[in-house]
Order: C-alpha cells, then structure tokens, then sequence
C-alpha cells in the first residue's frame, strides 16, 4: 500500500480551458491508494509547491504524482519540492496534460477524458516507483570550445578569465571566423579586425587557453562532467614550435592555391597565412597546391627557412582532451547559390556573392579594399538582392536575419567608395536591433534605391553587352522592373556548416529542421542542448548578428562554467542493473551496449554493470532473455502497469 | 456512436516525446487517441510490451523514435529497428492486422510530423475497427 497525492495544476487556462481540472482532482480521489488529490491554478509557483511539501507532511505521502506539463519542462523543479520535503525525488511522477493534450485539443469532453486515463496510468506506475539514490562523480574543471569564431573566441576568454582551462579547437589555420572576413559591422560601422583581432590576440596570450587550430574533434567519449575528446591535427607541414613566423616561405613558393579565406576571389600561395593578423602567424602548406606534393620537386620553402621548421614528413596527429563541458560554436556557411541558375551566380562575372563583396570592401582583401569588378573596372551601377534562398519556401524557410542589415552597410559603403547607383532589392526590411532602425533611415538620406520587390532574375543586357539586367516586381506600385546594372550581389540564406551533422551525431546533438542545433527549450534553455554538458552559442544555433553571438557566448560560458566550477556533481540514478541470481550469462547486454557499461564476469559467469558508464537507455534490459536486467525507473514492472492504466479508461 | 480507438502510443524521450511537446507549444490539434508512454530510448521497448498492450484492449500501438543514426543512445535505435520489425511479422502471424502497428521515427523538431502521424494512424485504425484477438475477454 502506498500513500499518494495527487497535484493536477490548471495552468491559468492553458490546461483548465480544455480539461476539467476540478473534475480531474475528484476523479484522482477515486483511484487505489490516493489518499489527496488537488488542484491549484499554478501548482509550480511558491504556494503551490509549499502546498505539495504541507501535504507530503499531513498525509504522509510516499508517492507525488503533478498533473501539470511536459516533464521536460518541470520534472526537476518538482523532484526538488519533494525532496525538500523529505521525499525521495524519484518517487515524482508527472503527468503531461499540456503539452500532449490541452494544448493539442479544443474539446474539453475529449481532453477530460484522456487526462483521465493519463492519470490512471501515472497513478499505476507511481504504486511502483522505488527511491532510488543519485550517483556522484567527479568532475573534471576544464572546458572545451569547438570553433574560433567570435563566439568561440568570446566564451574561451570568459572562461579562462576565471581560471578555468579551456581547449580552443579550430579547423582553419587561424581562428577569428567569418568575423575576421568583415570589413565594417552593422549599423555602428565600426571596423571588424579593430574589434576582433585583440580578442584573438588575447585568446594565443592567455595562459589558460590551449589553442588548437588546424584541428577537429574526431570522438567524443563520457559524459558531463567527464568527456573524453579525441583531436584531430591536421598535418600542418610547418612545425610551429620551430617557426619564427618570418615568412620568408610564403615569399619564395611557386605554388598557387585558390584563397579560401578571400572566398575564391584571388590566387594565394601553397605555402600561407590566410591574412595578415591571423592567429597564429603561422603558416601551413596546403598539399593540394604545393610543387612539391603535386611534381615531387620544389621544397624551396624549406631552403629559405632559417629554423628549419618545415617537414614534408609531418603527419596528422591524435590527441586525447578530459573536461566536463563543451561549448560549441561553429558557426554558418553561406547557402550555395549556383544551383538557383536564375541568379546567374557562377555564370555572369559581375554576380557576386555577400563574403565576395565583404573581402572586396577589406583593405587586406584581394583589391585592397577597392570596389572593382573582376575585369577591374568600377560598377557604375550595383544591385542588392536580399533573400537569395530565405524565406523561400523551396530553399530555406527562415529569414537569415542578418542579410538586411548587411545590405545596408554595403550600401553605405558602395556609396562612399564609388560613385555608383546602389539598388537594393526587398521583401520587407527587417532593422530589429539597436540602432538598427535608425541606420536604416540614415540608408534612406543617403540616396540608395528601394524597390520592395525580391529580384526574379539575372540576365545579361542584349542592349549594352557586359551589362546585367535584374528583373523583379516592385509591389509598391505593382510595376514589373528591368533595371541595367554592372554588379549584382547576392544575398544567400544562412545555412549550417556543411559538416554540422557530423558534428551533432558526434556530441549527440538534434537539429532543426534546416539543420541548425537545437536548443533544450527554445526560450528558458536557449544554449543547452539535450546533452546534459554540452552549450552551443552563435549562429550554429540559428541565424543571429555579432551582438547576440557575443551575448550568447557568455551565457554558454557561464553555462560551462556553472558544471565545471563543482568538484562533484549528481548523475541521474536510471541506470541499468544486473540481478545475477537470474543472469544466464548470454552476454547479450555486453554486445548491445553503445558505452560497454556491462561486462562478464567470467568467475561469477553473470554480467555486471558499470554505473559510471550506463547513460539508462535500457537497451540491454529489452535484450535480457530472463529479465534479469532491471532498468531502474523503467522496469518492465513499471512500464506495462503504466500501460495497463492507460488502457483501462 | 462512431468507434473511438484506444491507442498505446510509446515514445523515445529525446525525439519523439520532444517532438509530440514540440506539436504542442505550436498548438496543432490532432485526435486524443493516443496515450504517450515516455521512455528513455526505443530501444527499452520489449516485444512483449507491444503484446500486452493488444492484450489490454489497445487497438493499435504506436512506436515513436529518433531517426536512424540520430539516437541519443547512438545505436539504440537501430537495434529498436530491427527488434520491431521482427515484433511486426510476429504479429502479422498471430493475426493482428499489421495497420495496428506503426513504426515512425520522429525528430526533436518534427512536431509536425508527429501530429500528422497520429492524425493518419488514428485513422487507419479507426478504419479497422476494434481489435478482438488479442484482446483478454473479462
């Protein structure tokens, strides 16, 4: 016999509007073993929980089951009232009456009904329940942070601020991002290295970050608290600890490779750095590109190098990282626009993309901050193009969020750097943001062009050879318009890293349905991830400005750090357990088991289970012939008495 | 009155569950005849639960899990895949009609397709009326 109460919550409307709560309380009192049942609006403010810990007292409840929300949303705030109380906090069972009904249904008979059921399920299952005792690891302090954007950047130096040890790893040769490639930012116009390259600097300064550029995480193992990080160095051809970074190399190689870091735009040399302030100022060469991979002769680059610090023989190398949280950010690409043929891009010279036209603005860029088409001639007249795949319902759906601000800026800058007609070519323009509205209107007195219309099409000009025409309709005054340009520049959708879903299969991520990470709740847990240690922060998360990165680089560092500053911390207790007076020793469990938490013991002939390493998926007590494993919190006990109550109204 | 089926509905806590929450935050309206039975990964799921589910008078069960290659467990799923669709030719043989058992896998974020999933497979079972055979007779 046990003692339980009941909790169902109202929810202001969202749950009473389709379910009859009071009815829902009456009906809890009804069932076996229910000594209280009540209902209250909010059961999960103060008075409502102070009600849950008074009857837990008065009634000497043993079992709490909450009538409320989603137990993704709550499960831990109520395991916390009981506990206080004096409950064991896995004696709580949550019913979900919003999410999974009131929300999805408008008819009240049909919600009453369900919920019922729903509660007679729980109150099955509860009768069940056994406390069960948290376990505690320890916790290793250090952090690590995947991408050297300016998210990356920014959470690295937070952290290591507070003396905590941070793995900074990078897969280009320099971190800094596509931060690094702006020439100005929206809508202050400040310039983007002037901001950025001291925060990069500070992050090869600071004594608490380890930098890994050139790198990837190829494993991940454990979990928080404990992740076990394999890193990938890419083999670099230049050791760095001989390097002096006088670049004498860079000087003298005959081999030309297109320059990533200039999007294509100009040649660089096999043998680089991929802009002048990267971080670390040291060169890789690039196999691909280089005489002497591709001829077996060349190796001029190592005549010239003083400190001997080239070695065509270096090899990639792996190394194992320990720490308790894991930030990721890493970041966007630009959609690629060459399969939207009615743009052009690829097909006509004068079409540019949005990075194309950022390094053509930078002063370290191929031109040298000139405005010059790839003949070298200056546009007399430049079209922008937003939502070049957003907002598009064949493309991607969402609205990149950054294109319209950007657009402006070039705007401005297309104004102050040639004497150009600049065109922009609009859905609606977003300016959310500080400042941003205001800049928009500064846009407006600065003579650019707004046509409310999304460009339809690029074609070349029959008129005027070399010239461009963009077709669309202004649907202010529904006029279908063909306007001569010399520049076309495209606005492409936001779009994850190209690689991200081997990255979110690594760190056991879930995506959206664009395949940007998913946050645990996507407003009160906007950097977690439904990997208990892991944070994710900028736009890897979903289209976003340098501001909201930066922001959100210090939440996810604070995130990190709220883990890794304990020296111990409290696993969940839903592990798997072996019963070995019913073990045949078929070994089945070892064989299934993703994280080998269960092993034979061969003198015992019966299989035992590491807590340490089971996660509670419960696989191996599914795969158990004599049900000898037992899957605490998920028995089969418990789940077909859950079932049985569910079918029973 | 038209024949409301009961349906036992057994989702994966990362993905499916997350993503039944998912239809409900959007506020998607569906049928109310599937009772949700969260449990960590598909995987947990015994064949047997499938069977006693019947026996209790479901008159359909849906298995919800994440996608292939995306579970939270890694592998977990794929064994699920596998154990399923023995579950299912198993139940074909005991007689039970194989629109009663439905497999689908459902991401975080597919909160959409949950609610069309449910809309469908009501349907379908609806269509086939009550289920007698397994069913324990009180």
């Amino acid at each position: 016999m046990s003692r339980i109460g009941v909790f169902v919550c109202h929810c202001g409307l969202n749950i009473a509007k389709t379910v009859r709560v009071s009815e829902l309380a009456e009906f809890a009192a009804t069932l076996p073993d229910v000594v209280v049942a009540r209902d209250y609006k909010f059961m999960c403010s103060t008075p409502g929980q102070e009600m849950i810990q008074r009857d837990i007292k008065e009634y000497k409840l043993d079992r709490v089951i909450v009538t409320a929300c989603s137990p993704l949303m709550h499960e831990k705030t109520f395991r916390k009232v009981i506990e206080n109380a004096g409950l064991n906090q896995y004696l709580l069972t949550i019913v979900n009456i919003r999410e999974q009904l009131s929300w999805v249904t408008h008819d009240i008979e049909e919600g009453t009904a369900k919920a019922k059921a729903l509660l007679n399920g729980a109150v099955y299952r509860a009768r069940l329940l056994a406390p069960l005792t948290s376990r505690v690891i320890d916790v290793n302090p250090d952090v690590l942070v995947v991408g050297g954007g300016i998210a990356g950047i920014q959470a690295a130096l937070e952290l290591a601020n507070t003396g905590t040890k941070v793995y900074l790893v990078e897969k280009n040769s320099t971190i800094g991002g596509h931060m690094a490639q702006f020439d100005k930012t929206f809508p202050t116009l400040d310039c983007s290295a002037c901001i950025l390259t001291p925060k990069m600097d500070a992050v090869l300064q600071h004594k608490n970050i380890q930098m890994l550029t050139y790198s990837e995480v190829t494993e991940v193992k454990g979990y928080v608290g404990n992740f076990d990080i394999t890193i990938k160095q890419k083999a670099r051809y230049v050791d760095h600890n001989k390097c002096n970074a006088c670049l004498a190399c860079t000087e003298k190689c005959p081999g030309k490779g297109v320059s990533e870091w200039d999007e294509g735009l100009v040649k660089r040399k096999a043998i680089y750095i991929p802009f002048p302030q990267a971080v670390p100022q040291k060169p890789v060469i690039d196999r691909e590109s280089c005489t002497y991979f591709i001829k077996g002769k060349c190796k001029l680059c190592q005549k010239v190098c003083e400190q001997k610090a080239i070695d065509f023989e270096q090899q990639e190398t792996f190394s194992t990282v320990k720490v308790g949280a894991v930030i990721v950010a890493t970041g966007y690409d630009l959609m690629d626009t060459k399969p939207l043929v009615q743009y052009g891009y690829g097909q006509y010279p004068g079409v540019y993309h949005s990075l194309e036209v950022e390094r053509l603005f930078n002063s370290a860029g191929p031109t040298g901050g000139k405005v010059t088409l790839r003949d070298g001639k200056e546009p007399q007249s430049i079209a922008l193009l937003h939502c070049i795949g957003s907002r598009d319902k064949n493309y991607c759906e969402h609205c990149s969020r950054v294109c319209c601000m950007y657009s402006l800026k070039f705007a401005h800058l297309f104004k102050e750097k040639t004497s150009a007609d600049v065109y922009q070519f609009y859905i609606d323009m977003r300016a959310a943001g500080k400042g941003y509205e205001e800049f928009y209107n500064r846009l407006i007195e600065e003579d650019v062009k707004f046509i409310r219309g999304k460009g339809a099409r690029v074609t070349d000009s029959e008129e005027e050879p070399g010239r461009l025409i963009v077709e669309a309709e202004d649907t202010l005054t529904s006029k279908f318009l063909r306007v001569p340009v010399d520049m076309v520049v495209l606005c492409p959708a936001i779009v994850p890293r190209a690689d991200s879903k081997d990255l979110a299969r690594l760190f056991n991520l879930s995506t959206d349905k664009q395949g940007f990470f998913m946050e645990r709740h996507p407003k009160l847990a906007p950097l977690a991830t439904m990997t208990e240690g892991v944070f994710i922060a900028g736009v890897c998360q979903s289209p976003k400005d340098i501001p909201d990165t930066v922001a959100q680089a210090y939440g996810a560092a604070a995130e990190a750090l709220t883990i890794v500053v304990k020296d111990k911390m409290e696993l969940d207790a839903t592990t798997a357990m072996v019963n070995p007076a019913s073990c045949c020793g078929c070994q089945n469990c070892v064989r299934v088991c993703p994280y080998s938490a269960p092993s034979f013991n061969v003198d015992k002939r019966v299989s035992e289970i590491n807590e340490a390493l089971c996660k509670g998926c419960g696989l191996c007590a599914s795969v158990c012939p004599t049900s000898a494993i037992i899957a605490r919190h998920f028995t089969n006990e418990q789940v077909l008495a859950e079932m049985e109550g569910l079918m029973e109204f | 009155m038209d024949f409301e089926p009961k349906i036992l509905g057994i989702a994966c806590n990362w993905c499916t569950y997350t993503g039944a929450d998912l239809a409900g935050t959007t506020r998607l309206q569906y049928p109310q005849n599937v009772r949700v039975v969260r449990v960590m990964c598909s995987s947990r799921i015994n064949p047997s639960f499938i069977f006693r589910a019947l026996q209790l008078g479901a008159d359909g069960v849906l298995v919800g899990g994440c996608h292939p290659g995306d579970c939270h467990y890694n592998t977990g799923n794929l064994y699920a895949r596998r154990r399923l669709a023995t579950t299912k030719k198993i139940l074909e043989f005991a007689g039970i009609e194989p629109g009663r058992f439905r497999v689908e896998w459902i991401s975080a974020s597919e909160g959409n397709r949950f609610a069309e999933v449910v809309e469908e497979f009501t349907t379908q079972v609806k269509n086939l009326g009550p289920q007698t055979k397994l069913k324990i007779q009180e």
